[in-house]
């Protein structure tokens, strides 16, 4: 069962990352991976929210392992970071990783934050 | 600056390949379970370090570097290559989401140290494998290119 449910979150989060990458790179363009990061920084948010709100295994299989997992990646981060390196955009490159792990953590933060006003 | 050339967005997402959208969906399933299956072999403690994620992260940059490779200077005539594998299992298979809440459980934790050490260590090793991975395979197609030439 947590198999079916974890493979249902992500038959979702994957398409879902893959669509919102098209719609942030139509209205912001392609020169910085910002697709990437919308999906990372978001996905952490809700991710760091469902762990503390939701206690219910199936929910955190479907959601957090499956969802949220899908939804935000990390190879697409490497990747284009690196491309950003191989075109000496060395500043792009750092302020990239530094914008996912700043957003996401920041994120998460909200995330928890809301989570423990909502939850008592 | 959008380019005021681009076409309205609902032209390009009704321009989407319905086959695309099946294959990162199903490929995403896939790398997920995938992911799950190391978070078993590789069970953590709480407050200790991750291991299966650090795996999945490290691991799925090494192939998405030999893949980027393959699709953008081997064979960009392959369609579906992108959508599938690269798009769906290993953007499934890698996660930026447990990452975060990893870092974040051992902050809260007190074990600050690793939530640090743990943070650097995913990106230092997701880097240099997705680099790994870009190198290696541009080095096997001259290589084959090459015999294939003598």
């Amino acid at each position: 069962m947590t198999l079916l449910l974890i493979a249902a979150g992500a038959a979702v989060g994957a398409p879902t990352r893959f669509l919102t990458d098209l719609v942030v790179a139509h209205y912001a363009g392609r020169f910085l991976p910002w697709g990437t990061l919308m999906v990372n920084v978001f996905g952490s948010g809700l991710a760091v929210f469902l762990v503390v709100a939701v206690a219910d295994p199936g929910w955190s299989a479907l959601l957090v392992t499956g969802f949220c997992g899908a939804l935000t990646t990390y190879s697409t981060l490497s990747y284009e970071t690196l491309r950003l390196v191989e075109d000496g955009r060395w500043h792009h490159a750092l302020w990239n990783v530094a914008a996912n792990i700043s957003g996401g953590l920041a994120a998460g933060l909200i995330g928890f934050a809301i989570a423990h006003l909502t939850t008592g | 600056m959008p380019d005021p050339q681009r076409p309205p967005l609902r032209q390009m997402l009704r321009a989407v390949s319905v086959p695309a959208l099946v294959a990162v969906s199903l490929g995403g399933a896939i790398g997920a379970l995938a992911r799950y299956g190391l978070t078993v072999a590789f069970p953590t403690s709480p407050g200790s370090f991750d291991l299966a994620t650090f795996i999945a992260n490290t691991v799925g940059g090494l192939l998405i570097g030999a893949l980027m490779v393959v699709v953008t200077e081997v064979a960009p005539g392959l369609r579906m290559i992108r959508p599938f594998f690269g798009v769906g299992i290993l953007g499934g298979f890698t996660t930026f989401s447990t990452y975060i809440v990893d870092i974040g459980h051992a902050a809260n934790a007190g074990t600050t140290l690793l939530a640090v050490v743990y943070a650097f260590a995913t990106m230092a090793a997701a880097l240099l494998a997705a680099a790994l991975g870009m190198y290696a395979t541009r080095r096997a197609v001259a290589r084959s290119r090459g015999s294939e030439a003598a």
